[in-house]
């Protein structure tokens, strides 16, 4: 394989595809896409290894829009084929992508796994606590009381799903969270939860203006948290708990060895292999 | 087909002159043991055969049986009728009736003060009582299992020393102790065997020179992937598939590849679409229930163009069905069960060694042809045991990934005339794309265009279809105006059924097919020539066999079809008889 060189400065734009989004005017997504680009910007990486994966969604239609390696798979299923590609090709830098539905819902055994399997790369869920594509219906993190959507009149009326508390309790070694309403900090994050070894959760908040357009509002509301990330998953613990969903930084950064088994070989010759048959 | 038992006989000429064993003993009296260890040492006489186990469903414990047929020529089946049934003990031993057939020339062995069961005693044979428990209790360390083998050993002429050094080999980790006990086990039964009138002869015809495997068709579909080149597995564990994964695990480590336990089947595929986009060939096993979870995600291994290989070793269904039996009913599945138009490959090992070529093949067809493959082993291939001549070493030159450098036109999703389009893999500069499951344009853009959606459509079927599967694709042999149409496991009982008849001066042509998707019908049409009854056997209560037949090919002359279900194996016999019934008819 060739190997590249790396270019001593590349530009947030370099890692785009220029292929225009089909997202909506307003959304979210747009500067997640930028926060993306500004982090891989930063640390410089050659985009030809970098891979990012995602499942089905709106947010998960991101791959397509940068010019790094992409497998846009199928919903719920981005954790898996990353863990399969970073197991297999540890050279890579491997994100997965993807919405609150795609990875707490339909994907949530593969995030619990994911976080307790501890394999180095960064999961970035764009959580607008609907289901965008399928035109809004409520997801794990939608409120008990949203009614806007026909599938559950008089809104859900089941306590929404916690993902940071789930992502310490399964094990992720790195939890923050970031929003799309500050790209730049959530750049910041990004980076960071990248350098981390291990599997880094970032929460990544980004509103869906068409089915949440009060979501607008997520701008005033979110604010720095005003601790250091703390390497204690009991101080993390109470901290994710009395958390309002609004504070942005990294939260908890742990210490756990990355799942990484050792691909080399121990036979010059796969023949080797037949004696365990020959009688 | 007629379901009783009574159509069997003892019609053997044209068949392997061949032994049949049956060791019956309860959970922890160690049949399985003794009878690996009793055809272990059959190979090492020069001899061939094959040994199943079967047990009922409990997970440890219950009634056990080990079957083995011993042989001085190649054996694939079992025939039903066994020469001798020996038991360590008679605990629920009737629940092996109907799959242990005797008659009246086969031989009982039990322990002294045993009581046969009815049901066994009913079927016939003559019964003898050795000591098996009082001898062992006179040795230090002596157990009933290594007297019983000692015993089989000296009724069949298999050399006491041939036992000797398979016994050495496999206690060499318990130490001399062990060895002593079960070598002093083994010399007397022996000694009390001899005792014995009357003793069917067993005409051996060693072939020392030759090397002789032992291996089971999971072990041998673990070699073929590694063969293939297989070094990322990832895979949930499931009876009767886990055997490959448990072989694979620790030969994989020994390449330079890993096998990662996943959290579920939709997460094995997933990580093997993962594994298979970085560029290394990846395969998952699996059984039936698994390959339901597993279908939406080989579908998108198929849209997207990323090689994975799915291993079914199938067991009777529909849902949790019998877990530890056969039974050829994934076909449908594995067939159709994709949704949208998804061209794919869909193979099937016909006998225990054939289970190495054919996943080593269907490997090379998913790299070459950058699609998902799908290999239809079954329990009775993957558990069962055989004495096998050395596989030949077979390579095949894959390439299907074929961008090696930046290409500066570099589309993945290439419109060319074979339908493979290049393929980088990431770390690659200048040929990053997306893979994508949405349908897409010739770089991988998403469209739901009519134009790109029929390209890409074209492109995909066209690959497989114009590929030259060379004569992999089945396996033929004979002539003759009747012909049995069978695959898989089945073929083993159809090939011996067939040298039967042949035996009679009747002409039977064979053809099992390896290759199920994409279909052949020019070669099958070609194999068919010139024949006027078409027999399609298949171990599949709704012959899904015969009706893939019916839908996709245009066949000559009459057809009937035999679909027995499990967990009972077709047994050349019943082949035979419905070959015979049909000319009577
Ligand atoms: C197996 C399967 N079930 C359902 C769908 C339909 N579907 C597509 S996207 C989606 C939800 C997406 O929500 P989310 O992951 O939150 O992403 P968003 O669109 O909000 O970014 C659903 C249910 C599908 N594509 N596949
Ligand atoms: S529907 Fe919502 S999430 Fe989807 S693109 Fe539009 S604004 Fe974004
Ligand atoms: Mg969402």
């Amino acid at each position: 394989m060739e190997t590249a060189n790396p270019c001593p400065s590349l530009k947030p734009k370099d890692y785009k595809s220029g292929t225009k989004p089909v997202w909506c005017p307003g959304c979210g997504d747009y500067s997640v896409l930028l926060a993306i680009t500004k982090a891989m910007a930063e640390m410089n990486l050659s985009p030809e290894n970098v891979a990012l994966v995602s499942g089905i969604g709106c947010s998960s239609r991101l791959p397509a829009y940068l010019n790094v390696y992409g497998f846009h798979a199928v919903h719920g299923r981005a954790l898996p084929v990353a863990t399969g590609l970073k197991v297999s090709r540890p050279d890579l830098t491997v994100l997965a992508a993807g919405g609150d539905g795609d990875g707490f819902s339909i994907g949530g055994n593969h995030f619990m796994h994911a976080c307790r399997r501890n394999v180095d790369m960064t999961y970035i869920v764009m959580d607008n606590q609907v289901y965008g594509m399928t035109k809004g219906q409520a997801s794990p993190t939608t409120d008990p009381d949203w009614d806007n959507s026909k599938l559950t009149p008089g809104g859900t009326k089941i306590n929404p799903y916690y993902p940071l508390v789930v992502a310490l309790a399964s094990g992720a070694n790195f939890i923050a969270r970031a929003s799309s309403t500050d790209p730049n900090g959530a750049a910041k994050v990004l980076v960071d939860a990248m350098r981390h070894p291990g599997f880094s959760f970032v929460h990544m908040l980004s509103p869906c203006v068409t089915f949440r357009p009060e979501q607008k509002d997520w701008k005033k509301m979110v604010r720095q948290a005003p601790v250091e990330p703390t390497t204690d998953p009991a101080v993390a613990a109470k901290r994710l708990m009395t958390d309002d969903n609004f504070f942005l930084g990294t939260l908890y950064k742990g210490d756990r060895p990355a799942y990484q088994p050792e691909l080399k070989a121990t036979v010059d010759n796969i023949s080797d292999l037949d004696k365990g048959f020959i009688l | 087909m007629n379901d009783s038992t009574s159509l069997s006989s003892t019609n053997s000429k044209g068949a392997p002159h061949s032994l049949s064993i049956a060791l019956l003993g309860s959970g922890g009296s160690g049949v399985m043991t003794a009878g690996g260890q009793l055809l272990d040492a059959a190979g090492q006489a020069g001899w061939y055969g094959m040994m199943t186990r079967s047990s009922g469903p409990q997970i440890r414990g219950g009634e056990a049986a080990a079957l083995l047929r011993l042989s001085p020529q190649p054996v694939e089946t079992h025939k039903g009728r066994f020469d001798i049934l020996l038991a360590i003990d008679w605990l629920n031993a009737d629940r092996f009736v109907g799959e242990i057939i005797l008659d009246e020339k086969s031989i009982v062995i039990g322990d002294n003060g045993g009581t046969v069961p009815e049901a066994i005693s009913n079927m016939g044979g003559r019964y003898v009582e050795l000591p098996l428990s009082e001898l062992a209790k006179s040795i230090s360390g002596g157990r009933p299992n290594m007297v019983a083998l000692g015993a089989l050993a000296q009724l069949i002429g298999l050399p006491i020393n041939a036992l000797e050094v398979v016994l050495t080999k496999s206690l060499k980790k318990k130490g001399q102790e062990a060895i002593d006990a079960s070598i002093s086990g083994i010399r007397a039964g022996a000694d009390q065997a001899s005792e014995i009138p009357d003793i069917p002869d067993l005409k051996v015809t060693p072939s020392p020179g030759r090397e002789r495997w032992s291996i089971t068709g999971n072990e041998a579909a673990g070699l073929g992937a590694i063969r293939g080149g297989v070094r990322f597995v990832a895979a949930y564990p499931i009876t009767p598939g886990t055997e490959i994964l448990e072989w694979l695990a620790p030969n994989l480590k020994k390449v330079g590849g890993v096998l990662v336990q996943a959290e579920d089947e939709l997460a094995s595929i997933n990580q093997l679409i993962g594994g298979s986009f970085g560029g290394t060939p990846s395969l998952t096993a699996t059984s039936g229930p698994g390959l339901a979870l597993m279908t939406e995600s080989i579908g998108l291994a198929v849209a997207s163009e990323t090689p994975v290989v799915v291993v079914d070793v199938m067991r009777g269904g529909p849902s949790t069905g019998i877990p530890t039996k056969s039974e050829q009913s994934d076909l449908n599945i594995a067939l159709y069960g994709l949704h949208g138009d998804a061209p794919h490959i869909v193979v099937a090992p016909m006998s225990i060694g054939d289970c190495l070529f054919t996943t080593q093949w269907a490997t090379h067809l998913a790299e070459t042809l950058q699609t998902a493959s799908i290999v239809l082993s079954d329990q009775s291939l993957g558990q069962t045991r055989a004495l096998i001549d050395k596989p030949a070493d077979i390579s095949f030159v894959s390439g299907g990934r074929s961008i090696t450098s930046k290409a500066e036109s570099f589309q993945r999703y290439a419109v060319n005339d074979s339908g493979v389009s290049p393929m980088s893999i990431p770390g690659m500069p200048g040929c990053q794309y997306t893979a994508d499951g949405l349908e897409h344009s010739p770089t991988g853009t998403p469209s739901s265009r009519a134009e790109d959606h029929i390209q890409q459509l074209n492109k995909r079927k066209r690959k497989l279809d114009l590929f030259d599967y060379g004569d992999h694709w089945a396996k033929v042999s004979g002539d003759g105006e009747t012909a049995v149409l069978t695959w898989g496991s089945s073929t083993g009982p159809v090939s011996e059924a067939i040298s039967m008849l042949e035996a009679e001066g009747k002409h039977v042509r064979l053809i099992s097919m390896r290759l199920l998707l994409p279909i052949q019908p020019e070669r099958l049409v070609a194999a068919l020539n010139g024949v006027e009854k078409i027999l399609v056997v298949e171990q599949c209560h709704g012959a899904q066999f015969y009706h893939y037949l019916r839908a996709h090919y245009d066949l000559p002359g009459q057809m009937r079809s035999m679909a027995v279900p499990g967990p009972l194996m077709i047994r050349p016999d019943d082949v035979y008889s419905e070959v015979k019934a049909w000319e009577n008819a």
